[in-house]
Order: C-alpha cells, then structure tokens, then sequence
C-alpha cells in the first residue's frame, strides 16, 4: 500500500504495544518528525515504561508536536493512541494548527503482538492487555473519520505493514513551485463584458465558438502568463454563465486558478439541491442559468466543488483568497482556512446596512507574503501591510481590477454600468489618508517589546535587547513625537582615537589614521556646529504631510531631537522655521530637481542654549561657579598662611593653577550661548539631506551632501553655511592642512570637526565601517570631562578610554536609520518603520560613557 | 570646598590643641576620594583660623573604585567642589576627637562655649536662604550669606557662601555642621553607605532631637537613601531622573494642592464604585502607576481579574511591592498581572478587560497622541465599559498657591474645563458608539464644578 500523505499533516500511529509502530516510524520519517511517548517518558522518569508519569510524558508530546505544526512540520505521534480519549487531543492539536490529521492504525494481529512483547523483556505486558488495547482499536476504527480524521490508512499484517510506502504530497493549495506570472482578477460577480474588456487589457485573446451546438470560448494568455480568480465568479451580474464558461475553460487548460468566493460555495450548494436561503444576487445567475445548455449545467457542481480555498504562488510570496487569509493560514488546511477564506473574519456584529461588520485583519496582518483578495468592495485598490484587496465594485457600477504579479501594477476597467445597486453604500475614505496610513494608525505593542531582531541592508540582522526596549517604551510613548513623523533617528557618532600627543585628548592625526587604515582614500572634514541635533521633514505644505506621513494636524512638517522629542516646545516655532526652510528649498529650487514635495534633513541648530539653556544651567554653570569659589577660598587662605611663613608656596601655585582650569571652564561654553527670541536668533546648519520621495539619499557621497547644504546656506540667512573641504589622505599636505584648518577653528572657540569617509556608506575590508568620527578640540572637552580634566595627573587617566562599545553602537543605529528610512521611501507600513527607529532609541539606552 | 573654623577665644592658638592639629604646620589626610589639607592662614593670640581644603578627584569620582554607579556619575557634576557630605566625612576624618568634644590637653576648654566663627563655601543652597537660616539659627548661630558668582559673573543662586559666628562648644560647631551641610546640599551621596548616614544621624545626638526643623532634616537624609536611578532611562528622559531622584517631590505640587480634601481618596473609591456598578469582572487600570487604584480593587470581590499596565518599568516594580505580588499574604497567582507597555500601542495582553480605568492618565499624554489612545482603547480593546478622570481646569483658580494659566503637575500637557472634557466625551460616543455619564469627584463648587471630572463609558 502506498500511504500518500500530506506534506504538512499530523500523523498519529495508531497500535497495541509491539504492532510495529515505532519501527515503521523509524523507516518512513525523519527522527526528528517522529514524537514518541515512551521516548517523553523516558525523558521525564529515566524509564520508557514508567506508567505513573505518563501525563507528563504526553504533555511533552503535544507540545513538541504542537511547536513543529506552528512551524509547519510535519509531527508523528507514536504513541498507542488506543481509545477515543486519547485521540481526541490530536484532533485539537491539529486544527489549532490547521493541520490535516492523519491516522494510520496498525493491526498485525493479537499473538504477534504479544510475542513481540515478550521477546522485550523491560515490557511487562501481559496478553491480556494487549488482547484489550486491539479490541479497543477495532472498535474504533469505523469512527475514526467521524473523530476527524482526514485521512485513515489502515495496515492489517505484519507483510501489510512491511510492504507499505510513504509518500508525501503537497498540499491542494501549495502550489508554491508556480512563480508565474499572474494576472489576478478581483470579483467578477457575472459581469462577462468588463471580464472580457479586462482579459483583452492585459493581452489576453477571447475568442467564443460553437462546438457541436453549444457556446464555447478560448482563451489564450500572453507567453507563459496564468489568471488568478479572487472568487464571486457569479450573483448580481448580467452573465454568470459566460463569466464561468472563461474560468472553467481556463483552469481546465491550465491557464487559470480559481480560489472559492462565498456566492460560488452558496450557488453550487444551491445546485447540489441544498436549502439555501436565494439572496444577494443568486436568484439573477439562478434566471440565466435556465437558458443554458444541459452539459454546461451539468460540468457545474464538480467545477464549483473543486474550487480551492486559497492558493499559494511564487516561492511563497504571494497568496490569493477569496475573503483574505491570516498568516498562520497561508498554506495549510482546515475548516477554519476555508471559513476565514470565504468569508473573512467578522466581529459578530451587525452595522446599519444589516450586514456583518467586518474584522480588520489586515490591518493586524504581518506576513511576508503577500495575501491579494477580493470580497469587501472598496472604492479604490490599495495595499495594506502587504495585503491587497481587488474587489473595486464592478458590479455596483465600480471598476474590475487586475494586479500583475509580480510586476505589483494594477490594471483596471470601469463598469459598463450599475448592474446592481449596492446595499452599502462604497464611499471613499475620510480625507487624503491613504488606506495604509489608515491601517497605521494602530502599532502593535508586539512589534517593538521584547528582544527584537532588525534585518538590515546594510549590517544584516541587528539584535535589541529586551531591556533596552523596554527602556525605550516609556520616552517613545511618554515624550517623543508621533510615531508617524518619526522616521528616522540618527546614529551615534564615536570619537576619533584618543590623541598619543602630550597635552591632548582628540586629534586630528588619529581620526585621518582610522580612515587610512581602513583603505579609504578620500574623506570629508566638516566643520561641527555647536548646537543641537535635529531631524527635519519638510514638506511644502500641510497637505502633503497629512498624505505622505499620515499624521492627524495640521502641521506642514517636525523638527525633533536625537531621542525624538519636538525640537522646540512651542508649535508655532516650529512652523515658522518650517515656513523659512521651505522658502530656502524654493528658492534653491530643490523640490523640481529632486521630484519631490517632501525632504528630510539632517542637521545642527544653533545656539547650543536653545534647546541646553536648562543642561548649562543645572550642570555645567554650577561646576563652573562652585569650582571657582572652593578653589577662591583656598588659594586665599594659603596666601595668608605663607603670609605668616609657612612653606606652601608649591602648594598655592599648584591652586592658583587649578583657579585658571576652572575659571577657563566657564568661559568655555560662551561660543555656543546666545538669547534667542525669534527665528532670526537661530541658525540652522543642514549637513545630510537624507531621503526625499522615492530616494534615500545614502547613495550620494558627502560632496554631494555639503554642495547641497551650501546651496541651502546661500538661500536664506538662517541657514548657516558649514565649512567643509575634502581630504585626500595620501596626500601630506592636504592633511597638514586640515589638522591646521582644525587648529584653527577649535582655537577660536569652534567645537571641532567631523571626518566622514567621501562615500556615504563605506566598506573597509572588515566590512561597514564608521560613517563619521568626531575630533573635538580642547576646549570643549572641558565642557564634557570637566575643568581640571587637562591637567597632567587627570588627563593621564582619562587616555585609556573603551571606544568600542560606541563604535558598535554607530554602526547598528547607521544601519538601523538608513533602514528606517529605506523602509519608508518605500512606503512599507509604519510598523516596520517605526520598528528601526525604535530600535535606535532603544540601543542609545545601551550603558556607554556618556563623553564620547 | 572650603571649610574655616575660627576663634577670638585667648589664647586663640588653643585651636590648635582643641582640633589636635599644630598651627604652624601643614595637615594632609589621604580620603578614599581625594585629599584633605589642613592649614592655618592666621595663627596669632587674639586670632587662630584652621581651614580644611578638600581636594575631591574628579577622575576618580567618575570612573570610581569599580562601584561607580552608572551614568550620572560619569557627567560632570559639582560634586568634587561643592560642600557636601564629602566634607562630613573629612571633618569626621580630620578632627573626631574634636567632634567627640575630647581633647587630652585643654579638656576644660573643649567643655566651654568659646567664640567661634566657621566659613563654608560653595554651600549649595537647596531651598534657599530661608532653609538656611532654618537651619543654624535655631541652634544658636548667627548666620551670614554672602553671594557666589556665576561663571559669567552674574550672582548665582544655587550657592552661597556661609559664615556662622556665635559662642559654643567646639564640638557642638563641628556636629552642627557635619549633620547640617549634607542637609543643605540634599543630593545623593557618593560613596555613602547606610551605615554612614546612621552615623550622620548620631552626630545629631543632644540637639537634633529638640531642634524645630528635625522634620525636614531627617527627611532630607532619608529622600536619597536607596533611591537608585535606572541610569539607561535617566540618559534617554532626565525629567524622569529628577523623578526617580526625587519621589516625594515627584506628585508634590499636585498632592499640596489637593491634600486638604484628600482628592486622591475621593477619586480612587468613586472609581472603584464606577466599576462595581459597571458589572465588570476582568479590569484594567490603564496607567496603573505604583497600583494605589489596584490595591483597592484587590479588596473587593467583583474584581475577578486585574491588570495593571504602565510605560514606566520602576512603577511597576513598586506597584508589585505594593501589591505583596509573588510574595506571602500576596493574591493567588494570575488574579493580578502587570504589564510594562504603553497606550500608544495596540496591546493583546489586556484586550480581554471588560472594564478599563484611565485615573489621571490622559492630562499627561501630548493632545496629538490622544486620537492614538482613543483608538486603542475604545476602538482596538473595545471594552464594555472605560472610566476617565481628569482635573477640572476650571476649578483650579480655586487653589489659592497655583497661578493661574498653570497647570496642577508639571507633566501635565493640558488640562480641560468641563466643557472640553464633554466634547471630547461625546466625540468618543459618536466615533466608538459609546454612551457616557460625566460627574465630578471631590468639594464641589456653584460655578467651577469639583476638582476632578470623572466620565463613564458604556456600550
């Protein structure tokens, strides 16, 4: 006997002790596939036939079993599974997973059962129990499709058992090794003419013949294309037998697929004589079907019978099904797949209209595959989190529409006429909203908590901590900006190599060496501004935010800091900063060149006190008064005491030093203070220009970035210009140049610079490497480590520092933004935008030193 | 920092026998943070002045002794220079027997009260000039402020420099100031153990007892025992550092305001009551803080099943104290469960709640969010029934310390009047086929209503 099998299935073996089970397991399937329970008991007890811990020992089974099936592998339970009880469990297991549960039940016979038991010494089974476990069995077995089982095999001798083979068959759905392509065809509900305009659109050639008296069509799909019907083939439309003869006659060729609607199940019910209450447009195809030819008539049934509940395509990517399909679906088979496929799922509810209202899958679908349906007319075709509904109402007077896969274009008819009219009424979604926008304004608790994995383009799979998303969760929700803003976050950038010079902590020499040991050639050396980071979104007006962000206000854009926060307390600062920015990208004519409405910038905003005023004044400002005062006092008692002549002059000079460092500490951040009471105040210092629509700008090296930047520089005063020159690092005297260049700039209070390799992402032999050092000058260091920090004694022991960490750090939130980024240019769901930015803020909560 | 002591006592070079150190050298003891230096700028019959120095390594205050305790250690900070338990430790170091009021050769003086005159400087000046005084003047002291300037020379008011002169035992000086310093720096001490700070208290011995600040001293100790930062947070958002930092201060404005009429109390049992007559049994206190609505609810029988959900993790972690979760006396596992999320997110976990409590939640969500929040609770979870309170914004010009135009609690990002709390009431009815009964909670006025609104959800 040749056992053919699903491919996905739980099989459960069926047998006495000794009837050959685990043997046959042994042959036919993997160890792995194979969940014994004298195996689990063993594994609780030390003893395969530990009869006490045998509960346990199931326990186990079905977990195993259970985690394999979620997986979708194949599960054998090797167990006796003698009585009903204990296959009853299976049953469930199996459709929780949709599953379709297998049994196979081996009967060699009573005496061989008991030999074999007896030649197993560790086995104490008498005959008696034996001779009870077959009768068990034989009793049941006329039950055991009533039970659930989808398919019994059953093995009646020891020659049987050992004759039989194994096959394993994919699933009716998984048609996974056809990649196509497709051209997949939303509702029809009989309307024949739009069917017909459609097939002709997408170069498909209709022609209708007589054959031997009766009406009949071929079709003839463009080289090596294949039609998909979403189902609704019939009702309410003018010609449902036309519309069928084209279906049947293409999947009978080949050509097609067709995957089972809601109104073909009821209309084949209604056929086989089965009471169905005529609705919704049955009694229209019911009338035309009273006219047509006996064979045709005849072909109905079975056609309609063999619809599929949904089908699986290319690879994998891609599924189709009437009414859509969850994820843990896709693939698999059950009474629940073919419900959920029919008829969606619904909340129970009923609406206005009388109708069930339905559940929003889709907008909780997260799968890699992309499920395309039908069955809710909707006004206009659009994807949701990688769903995508086909049915545009051609029968209330809609459109019929088409997706070619996998090209993703939509092709689409318009209805000849209003064959129907429709009880709800389609309107169109509130506002410009796209219907993904719409979807997200909900994000999943589940797509941010919890250790998380990020797939990146450019660093592959990045790791968050469940800490350090947990960290994160309360500053996103308590006081960042609304998710759909935030777009992007920006990575954390290390220093250069601490200095080898006496005196230094952060030179030049060092930075230049990291990126020449790393093979680049070129950098660029940027000056760095002195203030606070900020991201700005740009957009050229308040609608086209609300479009193509999807955000609730009115605002024509956001301007936020590195943890997400609104840059300025105040909304109507934002605005008009927003509206000099727009006037700058007019003027430089940025929105033509770049074909876009929209763009975000990266950037610095001056002064350093606009957004730190509170950080100055509760930090840095009382170190600089309390260490200036203690260090006053001293110096003064000491010049009293070796006024008397006491020998502490090495002592006053050494406090009188230390007087210098702290006075010079406050002078430090002066530079970088100034009021500001209205925009004119500010300066804005753009430095990447990051993505606008369709573009993520990382392709562009930083030559291209900073001419940009100065473009914007030159448009309007409130941008400041960025000083900025390449350097190529074989070159000695371009290199002197800059770490002159750099001398100057942190001698006259400037913060230092930033070197970037010339290209934006650069690989070194070791893979991605930093995409920007800072080299801070001396100055304002003193801010960061403190007013004695230079001193010999100090700076000695602040030279080891562990630059690792944050280095790790840049690269994975790199890694992280541009795949934010990429993810948005290219309009995925918000989840999986946000998700990276997330992910960003998550790992800033990492433990680094906070002055680096 | 720079600590003087002074005496016109005659012979005033006793000093020097009283604090056991010689006047006409040079005193350094190694601290386990630094160095202090001992030295005499006067040493005359009619004047002797002993100055403590103490040298506090910056370095070494921030990258520690292997016990550094995170982050906030490694900004700078004023701690290596202003006055702070560090100087109670030198002082305790430098001159104990002093402070024992023991001295092996001027015994009879160290009993007397001599006139004695001590400079602090920078004093940090937490709670300003009026704490000060508080504090050494019911001791005896005659107390001197004097400014300290700013790093661009503008006066600041964050320290001052302190001279106290009056007539008393030498010992009792030192004690007032070893206790009485820390107590005006008020911040986390480094390096401090509880031992110490039991040791601090001791030092209070004989006079702390009587002395009409006792209060504020002792809690000012207490406020920065234990209180550990979760320094990844306290980098990400350091509003909720000074929060952690501060808990009693954390609600203070708010509870100040609202104590006389016990608000709190009113709004958590009228709430409790909401959801009795909801008929609920699986409720979730949405914003569930440290669990005070919850530990009500534990109480009564209706509640079946609790969930308290919460953004801030340490909240929960004292919600779970608070609760006995997990502990002896604790309720049976699984009647209460708590959960780290947030109302910005769709979250499954709580769905299964037929009644949901936002208890002062919303005022403290950006209005931007709060369509957000509407949509996860009253669309996505679609509870039977959802209770919301907020503060009365009207009310508020009946408290007589809140200037108008601000708001009860500095996290609040808006507070409405009855009017508004009714729109936004009847839009959720319309979007999420609602009704609602809005009520007020607390003393309630003519024309401003009461302090707090409440509005009951059902569908």
């Amino acid at each position: 006997m040749n056992i053919e099998i699903p491919d996905f299935a739980l099989v459960v073996l069926i047998g006495s002790t000794g009837s050959g089970k685990s043997t046959f397991a042994a042959k036919h399937f993997l160890p792995t596939e194979v969940i014994s329970s004298d195996h689990c008991r063993a594994l609780v007890a030390d003893d395969e036939t530990d009869q006490s811990v045998s509960a346990d020992a199931f326990d186990i089974v079905r977990e195993i079993a259970g985690r394999r099936l979620k997986h979708r592998r194949l599960a054998v339970v090797d167990a006796t599974n003698v009585r009903t009880a204990d296959r009853k469990g299976w049953i469930e297991l199996a459709r929780k997973w949709h599953a379709l549960p297998v049994a196979i039940v081996f009967d060699p016979g009573i005496d061989i059962c008991i030999e074999r038991n007896r030649s197993r010494p560790e086995r104490a089974f008498g005959g008696p129990v034996v001779q009870r476990m077959v009768s068990e069995i034989r009793r049941g077995l006329g039950g055991l499709q009533r039970e659930g089982f989808r398919q019994v095999w059953k093995l009646d001798s020891v020659e049987r058992i050992e004759a039989a083979t194994v096959a394993r068959q994919p699933l009716w759905t998984d048609k996974r090794h056809d990649a196509g392509p497709f051209d997949i065809i939303g509702d029809v509900h009989g309307c024949a003419g739009e069917l017909q305009a459609l097939l002709a659109k997408l170069g498909y050639q209709v022609t209708w013949h007589d054959e031997e008296g009766r009406r009949a069509v071929t079709v003839t799909p463009p080289a090596g294309r294949k039609l998909v019907f979403v189902g609704d083939l019939v009702d309410r439309g003018p010609q449902s037998p036309d519309v069928l003869r084209i279906v049947m006659h293409m999947v009978a060729a080949g050509s097609a697929y067709a995957v089972q609607g809601n109104h073909d199940r009821k209309f084949g019910r209604w056929l086989a004589g089965r009471k169905v209450t005529i609705a919704h447009g049955l009694q229209a195809t019911i009338d035309q079907l009273a006219s047509e030819d006996r064979g045709f008539c005849d072909a109905l049934p079975g056609f309609l019978d063999g619809l599929r509940s949904h089908v699986w395509l290319d690879g994998g990517r891609l599924a189709v099904a009437h009414a859509g399909l969850k994820e843990e679906m896709i693939g698999r088979g059950s009474g629940a797949v073919r419900e959920f496929a029919l008829y969606g799922e619904t909340t129970g509810e009923i609406d206005e209209f009388g109708l069930p209202v339905r559940a929003d899958w889709a907008a909780n679908y997260r799968g890699p595959t992309a499920v395309v349906h039908g069955h809710t007319p909707v006004l206009n075709a659009e994807w949701i989190n990688n769903t995508l509904c086909l049915d545009t109402g051609c029968v209330f007077g809609g459109r019929l529409t088409a997706l070619r896969w996998p090209e993703r274009e939509l092709v689409e008819v318009e209805a000849e006429r209003v064959w129907c009219e429709p009880v709800r009424p389609l309107t169109a979604r509130a506002g410009t909203v796209s219907a993904q926008a719409e979807a997200d304004q909900l994000l999943d608790i589940a797509d941010v908590s919890g250790r998380r994995w990020i797939d990146t383009t450019l660093k592959g799979r990045v790791v968050v901590a469940e800490e350090n998303a947990a960290a994160a969760l309360e500053v996103m929700s308590r006081f960042a900006l609304a998710p759909q803003w935030l777009v992007y976050l920006p990575p954390t950038m290390s220093p250069s190599e601490t200095s080898a010079r006496e005196g230094w902590l952060e030179r030049p020499e060092e930075a230049f060496a990291h990126f020449r040991a790393r093979n680049v050639a070129e950098v660029v050396c940027e000056e760095k501004h002195m203030g606070s980071r900020a991201v700005i979104a740009l957009c050229s007006s308040a609608d086209v935010a609300k479009a193509r962000f999807g955000i609730a206000g009115d605002e024509s854009g956001a301007i936020w800091t590195r943890t997400g926060r609104a840059f300025f307390n105040d909304p109507t600062m934002t605005e008009a900063l927003l509206a000099r920015l727009r006037g700058a990208v007019e003027r430089a004519g940025l929105w033509q060149e770049l074909q876009s409405d929209w763009l975000l910038l990266d950037a610095e905003i001056m002064p350093w006190s606009a957004k730190a005023g509170s950080l100055i004044e509760s930090q840095y400002a009382p170190v600089a008064a309390s260490s200036v005062v203690g260090l006053d006092a001293a110096a003064d008692a000491l010049a009293r005491a070796a006024a008397r002549g006491l020998d502490v002059a090495a002592l006053g000079d050494h406090v009188r030093e230390r007087v210098t460092r702290a006075r010079r500490y406050g002078q430090a951040w002066a530079p970088y203070v100034w009021p500001v009471s209205s925009i004119d105040d500010l300066e804005v210092a753009p430095f990447h220009l990051l993505a606008s629509e369709g573009r993520v700008w990382f392709d562009h090296d930083h030559v291209w970035h900073m001419t940009l930047a100065d473009r914007l520089a030159a448009a309007d005063p409130v941008i400041a210009r960025t000083q900025w020159r390449t350097v190529t690092l074989a070159d000695d005297t371009a290199v002197n140049d800059a770490i002159g260049w750099w001398e100057q700039l942190t001698a006259g209070g400037g913060e230092g610079m930033v070197v970037k390799p010339k290209g934006f992402v650069a690989r070194g032999p070791k893979g991605l490497i930093q995409p920007a050092l800072k080299v801070r000058g001396s100055e304002y260091l003193r801010i960061i480590y403190g007013p004695e920090y230079d001193a010999p004694e100090h700076l000695a022991r602040l030279r080891p520092r562990k630059l690792e960490g944050k280095r790790k750090l840049a690269l994975s939130e790199f890694a992280l933004g541009h795949e934010a980024l990429t993810r948005f240019v290219a309009r995925e769901p918000l989840r999986r935008v946000h998700e990276c930015v997330f992910a960003v803020l998550a790992l800033e909560s990492e433990p680094i030193d906070p002055r680096l | 920092m720079f600590l003087s002591i002074a005496t016109t006592h005659q012979p005033a070079t006793d000093l020097g026998f009283l604090l056991n150190k010689h006047p006409d050298r040079l005193h350094e003891l190694e601290l386990t943070y630094g160095k202090a230096l001992i030295v005499y700028p006067e040493a005359s019959e009619s004047r002797c002045e002993a100055a403590l120095v103490l040298d506090v390594d910056p370095i070494g205050l921030v990258r520690g002794k292997g016990q550094s305790d995170g982050l906030l250690d490694q900004y700078v900070n004023d701690r290596p220079y202003a006055a702070s338990s560090f100087l109670s430790v030198a002082l305790n170091k430098a001159f104990r027997t002093a402070m024992n009021g023991v001295s092996s050769s001027r015994q009879e003086l160290a009993d007397s009260a001599i006139p004695l005159e001590a400079v602090v400087t920078p004093l940090p000046l937490r709670g300003g000039e009026a704490v000060l005084r508080q504090l050494f003047e019911p001791l005896g002291w005659e107390v001197e402020v004097a400014a300290v300037a700013g790093p661009q020379g503008d006066p600041t008011s964050r320290y001052v420099r302190l001279t106290l002169r009056g007539t008393a035992r030498l010992s009792a000086l030192l004690n007032h100031l070893y206790v009485l310093i820390p107590v005006m720096d008020d911040a986390k001490h480094y390096w401090v153990g509880d031992e110490e700070i039991d040791k601090l208290l001791k030092r209070g011995e004989g006079w702390l007892d009587a002395h009409p600040a006792k209060e504020l001293i002792v809690r000012r100790y207490l406020r920065h025992r234990g209180v550990l930062a979760r320094a990844a947070l306290a980098r990400l958002a350091p509003e909720t550092q000074d929060e952690a930092l501060d808990p009693d201060a954390r609600s203070e404005t708010e509870e100040t305001l609202e104590t006389p009429i016990r608000l709190n109390d009113l709004r958590l049992s009228a709430v409790v009551e909401a959801l009795r007559a909801s008929g609920a049994r699986t409720i979730a206190d949405l914003g569930c803080g440290e669990g005070k609505l919850l530990q009500l609810l534990v109480r009564e029988r209706f509640a079946e099943r609790l969930i308290g959900l919460d953004p801030a993790a340490r909240e929960l972690e004292r919600a779970a104290k608070r609760l006995k979760l997990g502990a002896l006396g604790g309720p049976p596992e699984g009647r209460v469960t708590l959960l780290h999320g947030s109302l910005t997110y769709r979250d499954a976990r709580w769905a299964e709640a037929d009644a949901a409590a936002l208890v002062e939640v919303i005022e403290h969500l950006d209005p931007d969010r709060l369509p957000l929040v509407e949509r996860v609770v009253f669309g996505a979870a679609h509870p039977r029934a959802v209770i919301v309170t907020t503060p009365n914004a009207d009310y508020n010009a009946l408290f007589p310390s809140l200037p108008a135009g601000q708001f009860r609690h500095r996290d609040h990002r808006f507070e409405w009047t009855r009017a508004e709390f009714a729109g936004w009431a009847t839009h959720i009815c319309t979007a999420f086929n609602y009704q609602v009964a809005v009520s007020g909670i607390g003393h309630h006025d003519e024309t401003l209503g009461a302090p707090t609104q409440m509005a009951v959800f059902t569908r």
